[in-house]
């Protein structure tokens, strides 16, 4: 069999890029089970740790938001309204900081080996995504506590899991290759997690912001996704107010598109700089 | 029939130095400061007129113009000394980095064997290292499975398959990390100095196997080393790179003679070395001030050679006429071990200095070293019995010298340990 001409010319980044991401798609799966496979070992209680982080998380915040502060609940027990934010939410965070460090932690990798980078970050956001879906069992755990039956919504959740990955990913994306080159972000993008938390509508529902701030508050694209999880998952009560949650898909699509492109325009130099 | 695989042109690849740069990589902070400095600099420059080159910033080209073709089925030794530009190149034609200039036709799959066990992770299995370092190297999952018990055996460590690797002492760390890159099929191979690892079994075990890719397989294989000995035995054709850039593309023995005789690295032989402003300890009254060396053969080229004669020309420098009774050449390994001290004390001899310059002839007559690099130190001292700081002139590592092994035979592996000695085997039947 004839084999393929490959040409590498300064300055032109291989069109085989994509096809190349196609061949390596094996690479893809076995870092991201690397990763799984190391996360809790030498743990004692291993992957409970993925359980344990999340629920302790949401009875901190049903008791500070519900018990102490007295914020409303919107006719659904309170630990599921916070528990369908944190899904979202942990994922969210715990993706977009393995991604930013995913470069660095694999700079080996990188400087001695070929393959398409854009692989690295995207396999830690799948290795974040496992996790998800391991605390998702929390969320099954707690409606069957509560008795309570989703409606035929809880379909359309697929399509806001999508949403949160796109952003998990176009932030990652952007923030590893900055990291690459500043370390800055190290420290950034932590602050920045910790900050989001707060405002993001996590502890409390998103109604409780006044009308008139919604669309601005809407600019935080998390807002768009935890709101689209509650819509999703209470059912009933929950509304989704459309103009905020749109300018957040959009914002999303932006992050995502945005951060490919300055990820492939970086990428070149990453052998170089890390 | 063998067709062009790889065909490169004017290949060039420039990296920025950044001279203020304290740590690793740059920082924000950094961008920052150095886009006022070069803001302001500008400002500055167009207002006097004048345009200031950032001080900060130097070009440095790891490789410029280099251009040669591989036919399929070649094997090909990249040689130079550090810094030549031969693991750039490497990197490029492995597609890590871009080249800054040029292009590359590259025909079939290319695997980089850049280092041995790349993205090995401690924590995990042998079993799982397999197939994550597989993985990595680009094989899939059913090529790994299907070779599996072929890296196994070839690695000898079934015993500690399912122990995390960083249980495994390095010996079997790296005979695993090999055994995978050894099972990689691509059609053009890229090795980096990577045999020189593991036990002598080991390596040879690990030579057998480049020779068969290359040999029965019909594979291109691109081979960086130092070790000549290997080059030579594994290539018909040498590559040669000096400051980045190509300077000869030939059959492997007239390579290989032009680079050890090229080797400026080193203090040449049979040339004054001028040692006067060398790094030294002593009181300085009578000093060493050039040197020179040579196996006074020429058809090495006065290159120091195993079990052959190393003659050293010594010019001393006394401030008074005087005897000495302890000049001694050292020669060091180059992990700072002593090899040799040929003193003049164990003669039993001395040597009268007078006033000014002196000439002496010291020769080893069989220098029983294997090839390699070493470091020449010279000892001047009145008895002998001084300490280091009392002795007229002690230069720990004035040069160093390579040794080479011209008399190889056989496999002629180099085995550990820097000494030679004769010797013969006979098995007697009982």
């Amino acid at each position: 069999m004839k084999s393929k001409r490959l040409i590498i010319k300064a300055g032109h980044t291989s069109s085989q890029y994509w096809k190349d991401l196609w061949r390596y798609r094996e690479l893809f799966y076995f870092l991201a089970w690397r990763d799984i496979l190391v996360r809790y070992k030498q743990t004692a209680i291993g992957i409970a740790w993925a359980l344990l982080r999340p629920f302790v998380t949401m009875v901190v915040f049903t008791v500070v938001f519900s018990n102490i502060a007295k914020l409303p609940s919107e006719g659904t027990p309170y630990p599921i309204l916070v528990f369908a934010a944190m899904l979202p939410w942990q994922f969210f965070a715990n993706a977009l900081m393995d991604c930013s460090n995913s470069l660095i932690n694999d700079s080996n990798l990188i400087s001695k080996v070929y393959f398409p980078r854009l692989i690295v970050p995207a396999s830690a956001v799948i290795v974040s995504f496992v996790d998800f879906l391991i605390a998702g069992m929390i969320m099954l755990a707690l409606m069957a506590w509560y008795n309570f039956v989703p409606d035929w919504r809880i379909l359309t959740l697929p399509f806001f899991i999508m949403i949160a990955f796109a952003l998990a990913m176009g932030a990652g994306l952007w923030f590893s290759a900055l990291n690459v080159q500043y370390r800055d972000f190290r420290y950034i993008v932590p602050f920045l997690v910790q900050f989001g938390l707060y405002i993001s509508p996590v502890g409390f529902s998103s109604n409780v912001v006044p009308e008139q701030w919604r669309l601005l508050y809407s600019l935080n694209p998390m807002v768009g996704v935890i709101d689209g999880f509650r819509w999703a998952i209470l059912g009933g009560e929950a509304k989704l107010y459309w103009p905020g949650f749109l300018l957040s898909v959009a914002l999303v699509i932006l992050v995502l598109a945005t951060g490919i492109w300055y990820f492939r325009r970086m990428e070149r130099k990453f052998a170089d700089v890390i | 029939m063998s067709e062009t695989v790889i065909s490169v042109e004017n290949l060039g690849k420039k990296y920025i130095l950044g001279h203020q740069m304290q740590g690793e990589y740059e920082t924000l902070r950094d961008k920052i400061s150095n886009g006022v400095k070069s803001l302001s600099s500008k400002l500055a420059s167009t207002l006097n007129g004048k345009r200031i080159a950032n001080p900060g910033i130097e070009e440095f080209w790891a490789l410029r113009d280099v251009s040669f073709e591989i036919k399929q089925g070649e094997v090909v030794g990249i040689i130079g000394r550090n810094g030549a530009g031969k693991s750039t190149l490497l990197k490029i034609l492995s597609r890590i980095t871009e080249p800054t200039t040029g292009e590359i036709a590259i025909q079939g799959r290319v695997a980089s064997l850049l280092e041995v066990g790349t993205g090995f992770h401690p924590e995990l299995t042998g079993r799982e290292n397999i197939y994550l370092n597989g993985a990595i190297l680009g094989m899939s999952r059913v090529e790994i499975k299907r070779k599996f018990d072929e890296i196994v055996a070839f690695s000898e460590v079934e015993k500690f398959l399912d122990t995390p690797v960083k249980r495994y002492s390095s010996g079997m760390y790296v005979r695993l990390a090999f055994a995978v890159a050894a099972h990689l099929e691509p059609e053009i191979l890229i090795v980096d100095e990577v045999l020189a690892v593991g036990d002598i079994q080991f390596q040879k075990k690990c030579l057998g196997k480049m020779k068969d890719i290359s040999d029965s397989q019909g594979r291109t294989v691109l081979f960086v080393s130092h070790n000549m000995d290997a080059i030579q035995r594994l290539c018909l054709e040498c590559i040669m790179l000096e400051r980045g850039r190509l300077v000869m593309h030939n059959d492997t023995v007239s390579t290989v003679q032009r680079y050890i005789s090229n080797n400026l690295y080193r203090a040449l032989p049979s040339n004054w070395i001028d040692i006067s402003n060398a790094e030294r300890v002593g009181t300085g009254e009578a000093r060493f001030v050039a040197v020179q060396y040579s196996s006074l053969n020429e058809s090495f080229s006065f290159q120091p050679y195993s079990n052959g004669p190393l003659e050293f020309l010594l010019t001393i420098e006394s401030d008074s006429s005087r005897s000495i009774g302890s000049l001694a050449v050292v020669i060091f390994s180059r992990t700072g071990t002593i090899l040799v001290n040929a003193d003049i004390l164990s003669l039993g001899k001395t040597i009268n200095l007078k006033l000014g310059s002196n000439l002496v002839k010291l020769r080893i007559e069989r220098l029983n070293l294997k090839a390699g690099i070493y470091v020449i130190g010279l000892w001047l001292d009145r008895t002998g019995e001084s300490s280091e700081n009392e002795a007229l002139d002690y230069l720990e590592s004035a040069f160093e010298i390579e040794v080479f092994n011209f008399e190889s035979v056989g496999f002629g592996l180099e085995t550990i340990g820097p000494v030679t000695c004769e010797f013969t085997v006979e098995k007697y039947e009982n």
